[in-house]
């Protein structure tokens, strides 16, 4: 039996936000309960909250070579529905306050507040021997492209940022990102893998108990995307007496230049590890680290490839670039790298499409020391909240409401030019429960009309927007 | 503007709720009052009443009405 994980039975797994105990053994017996309930490889939607049942199917999931599409609990019930449709995934795993969506409705095994219920019975359909597990491009409900993940992907992964970060079964990581996102899930899989303890809590930076939580079961680890270090820095975080937090990560695009310094020299100054980090979902999490050590020397760099990966430069036409400091798109080489994508449930007996390369889409260049700065993207996106939205998939969203738009913006930031302002709270309202995305991360411009260029396409420099 | 519709309105435009339902209004109790909405309600009401709300302050504000109280410290009365 393939599997990512290797349950070490002794080893504490969880501690959840009312301080239950999970331990290794428990998810093992959880494990082979839900297996023995399901039986056969098939595909289950598992909708993530930051909850025991949540996390314990997940990791059962897994290790019992069924293949779970992660999606967040929260999902549009809408958009869950066309997923289905496009899917046809045999169960859905669920928190049963979301069980009355589906009546009348077969429950196949309940534990944890999380139900299994069974909805296409009948409908087989080949996986291929490889896949884990389906992960969102965006960590939101925006797209219905889901990256294939292969168990070798998850394996290779865990264990090459399990070695960079030096974790070892002492470390205990607070949740602060979902785990149906790639970076949150990341350091739920290389806890796991080297036997820490995860201390689960699906509260956020801006609740009481969340501290609290932290500080009673001495977190020694924290990730976060730019916008969790904009509230951490707006927390007066720095002077916050945290003695067990030993580690920092932050991914999920770029920081800023000044939160960046403060952070590194808050951790330097309380001895603290604050490490910067890039990836995609499409390369599983992480590909590359920025060494704490060189965090004032390099600032704004991604740092060197995790260990196991490589980098490399293209320029135009597909050719390497040698030469230091020349922009060019950055290529990932890995064992972490997907197996490509899927649009709907005949993609996933595709064999791996990647060959272990995966072209980023990101310009970056090289110094000298072969550390590596983004510079810019080829593709238009922006980052909200840490999620990759396209700002071509959005607008094709919203011509389903509005004939015309345009999107722009930066990340955290996106801004829609529109041409009748009197229907902004409507398309606000579309846009952030299509995304899950808070409201306010949308702003509107009126404009009298869309710039075209003569082909039809949109002209975004006469909107004033890159 | 008394300091009651200020307080109000800051609540209505930033999480598009009406009037009637701001009285019952929580933390996480509707969609928009997220960690995003609420870093937004923050910076709306600093920038309204020309106060600095503390850390503890910030997290301590987890409904409508608790809101009053937070912000008599700061010498905001209603």
């Amino acid at each position: 039996m393939a599997s990512a994980f290797k349950l070490l039975h002794d080893k504490t797994a969880i501690i959840a936000e009312d301080g239950a105990i999970i331990m290794h053994a428990d998810i093992s017996d959880f494990s082979l309960a839900i297996n023995k309930a399901i039986q056969h490889r098939c595909l289950v939607f598992c909708l993530c909250q930051n909850t025991v049942g949540s996390l314990c199917g997940y990791i059962s999931f897994i290790s019992g070579r069924i293949v779970p599409v992660m999606l967040d609990a929260n999902v549009d019930s809408g958009f869950l529905a066309g997923l289905i449709k496009l899917y046809k995934p045999q169960y859905v795993w669920l928190p049963d306050h979301r069980i009355k969506e589906f009546l009348p409705v077969n429950i196949i095994f309940s534990r944890h507040k999380y139900s299994l219920i069974e909805l296409y019975s009948d409908g087989y359909f080949p996986l291929h021997k490889d896949l884990a597990m389906l992960l969102t491009t965006s960590g939101s409900t925006g797209s219905s492209k889901f990256v294939r993940i292969s168990y070798e992907n998850i394996e290779a992964n865990a264990a090459s940022i399990a070695d960079y970060l030096s974790i070892d079964e002492y470390e205990r990581p607070i949740t602060t990102l979902p785990m149906c996102y790639s970076y949150g899930l990341s350091v739920i899989n290389s806890h796991i893998l080297r036997g820490g303890t995860i201390l689960l809590t699906s509260k956020g930076l801006l609740d009481a108990d969340f501290w609290k939580f932290l500080k009673t079961y001495k977190a020694t680890s924290l990730a976060g995307v730019p916008y969790t270090y904009k509230i951490l820095h707006k927390l007066q975080f720095s002077r916050m007496d945290l003695p067990s937090l030993k580690t920092l990560t932050q991914a999920g695009g770029k920081l800023n230049n000044e939160l960046n310094k403060e952070i590194s020299r808050f951790c330097s100054s309380s001895g603290k590890q604050f490490f910067v980090m890039y990836g995609q979902t499409e390369a599983t999490a992480r590909m590359s680290y920025l060494p704490p050590q060189d965090l004032s020397t390099k600032q704004g760099s991604i740092g060197i490839a995790i260990p196991g990966g490589e980098f490399s430069l293209i320029d135009e036409n597909g050719k390497e670039i040698k030469e230091h400091d020349v922009t060019g798109e950055l290529v990932y080489k890995g064992k972490n790298v997907s197996m490509g994508y899927a649009t709907s449930y005949e993609d996933l007996k595709k064999e791996d499409e990647n060959h272990g390369t995966l072209h980023t889409g990101d310009l970056a260049k090289r110094d000298s020391d072969n550390y590596y700065f983004i510079v810019g993207r080829k593709r238009r996106f922006i980052k909200i909240f840490g999620n990759r939205i396209n700002l071509d998939e959005t607008e094709s969203l919203l011509e389903n409401i509005i004939p015309d738009c345009a999107c722009g913006g930066e990340d955290d930031h996106m801004i829609i030019y529109i041409t009748d302002k009197t229907r902004i709270a409507e398309i606000q309202n579309f846009i952030s429960v299509k995304t899950g995305i808070n409201p306010t991360a949308f702003s509107f411009r009126q404009c009298a009309e869309i710039p075209k260029n003569s082909a039809g396409k949109t002209n975004y420099s006469d909107l004033d927007i890159s | 503007m008394t300091n009651i519709e200020k307080y109000e309105q800051i609540f209505i435009t930033v999480f598009g709720v009406s009037e009637g339902e701001l009285k019952k209004l929580t933390y996480q109790g509707v969609e928009a009052w997220d960690s995003v909405g609420h870093m937004e309600l923050i910076a709306k009401l600093e920038d309204t009443f020309n106060i600095m709300i503390e850390t503890d302050d910030m997290i301590d504000f987890n409904s409508f009405l608790k809101g009053y109280i937070i912000l008599n410290k700061y010498g905001i009365r209603f």
